[in-house]
């Protein structure tokens, strides 16, 4: 398998579960029937984890929380407060149509720590984005809010190491 | 009303439970993969090993601690260095034989069980086999083959949590490690 460390600049209390959603990948592809042909159903699998992962989580972070008074209101908790708690950082970018299509932009996501540039590397990008689209949208199921995850990744032409992942989310 | 917003001093509780949450996940599909609890307590140690063998290169890099002189040096730096970075918790290190072989790592809180129960039909999973494989997978990659096993288990009823490494012996340098 690929060689698989840590992204540069990441905390050790975050490596524990970088390693284990790495080997959760392995274990869900290596056990699939047929490979590359079961990418869908794999792609399902990991965000289904991902979904009652971010429910749980989402559940124990807003215990003493007063209610949100908007859509906005929870898209910014998510933004900010939820994915400190879950990647050290905040998201870097929200934009809404305010018609319950948001996108979150992260340019440095922890989890897309593969050296490689180029465009095998974008292919093999849904299956690591999977996982933390089930993280958002059970987070959000969490508060009541119904929705659509996606995400895409682009590399930013002129530096390789950037990774952009751009989320759309349908409520 | 305005919200609370304390999460500095949350976040590092959060990432644990991040962890958490996730390897019970893991554990509840490997549950709906394979029949028995043997087969789940097989593969949780392998996919630790798999963690391990990678594991110990971000330890070394992010400790710099040195070559240990023997095994009571090794059970010291699993116990105060690296479970401390990466689960916030240190076991206390006891049990060991006269040989100086074999020790306990004793938990008072294991990280990966909470919120958890086991349901009925599962008395014979020992649930956190991770952590066996993690700790044997390292140990491999520094040259000692070890045989780690849960010698007591809160969620099976005990009081603690008790880890049980013997060391087996030393691994040549130059022989690859095996690929699991």
């Amino acid at each position: 398998g690929t060689l698989f460390s840590p992204r540069e600049g990441t905390m050790a209390d975050e490596a524990p579960f970088q390693f284990l959603h790495n080997e959760v990948l392995q274990y869900i592809y290596k056990s699939a029937e047929n490979g590359e042909t079961d990418n869908g159903r794999n792609i399902a699998k990991l965000e289904n984890m991902g979904f009652r992962v971010g429910q749980g989580l989402m559940e124990r972070l807003t215990k003493d929380t007063a209610r949100f008074k908007d859509e906005l209101d929870i898209m910014k908790f998510v933004c900010k407060d939820f994915w400190t708690c879950v990647f050290k950082k905040q998201i870097d970018n929200l934009r809404t149509n305010h018609q319950g299509i948001y996108v979150l932009q992260d340019n440095k996501f922890r989890l897309l720590s593969q050296l490689s540039a180029g465009k095998q590397y974008l292919e093999q990008a849904p299956k690591y984005l999977a996982f933390t689209c089930g993280l958002v949208r059970g987070a959000l199921s969490n508060l009541g809010v119904k929705s659509i995850v996606t995400a895409e990744v682009s590399v930013m032409p002129a530096c390789v190491s950037d990774h952009k992942m751009i989320r759309k989310i349908f409520s | 009303m305005s919200r609370q917003s304390n999460r500095t001093t949350d976040s590092k509780k959060m990432n644990s439970e991040l962890f958490t949450l996730t390897y019970g996940a893991l554990v509840t599909q490997l549950c709906k993969d394979y029949e028995n609890d043997e087969e789940v307590n097989k593969q949780l140690d392998k996919m630790g090993y798999n963690i391990g063998v990678r594991l110990i290169e971000d330890f070394l890099a992010r400790s710099s601690i040195g070559r240990c002189q023997d095994f009571r040096e090794t059970a010291d730096v699993i116990a105060k260095v690296a479970f401390k970075m990466y689960l916030g918790i240190t076991p206390s290190v006891t049990n060991w034989s006269p040989a100086g072989d074999e020790f306990s790592l004793i938990l008072e809180n294991n990280p990966l069980v909470d919120f958890v129960e086991l349901p009925d039909n599962h008395s014979t999973l020992v649930y956190s086999s991770l952590l066996c494989g993690v700790l044997r997978g390292a140990l491999e990659m520094v040259q000692m083959a070890v045989d780690v096993r849960f010698a007591q288990d809160t969620l099976r009823g005990d009081s603690v949590t008790e880890i049980r490494m013997k060391f087996i012996k030393r691994i040549e340098e130059n022989l690859p490690a095996g690929d699991e």
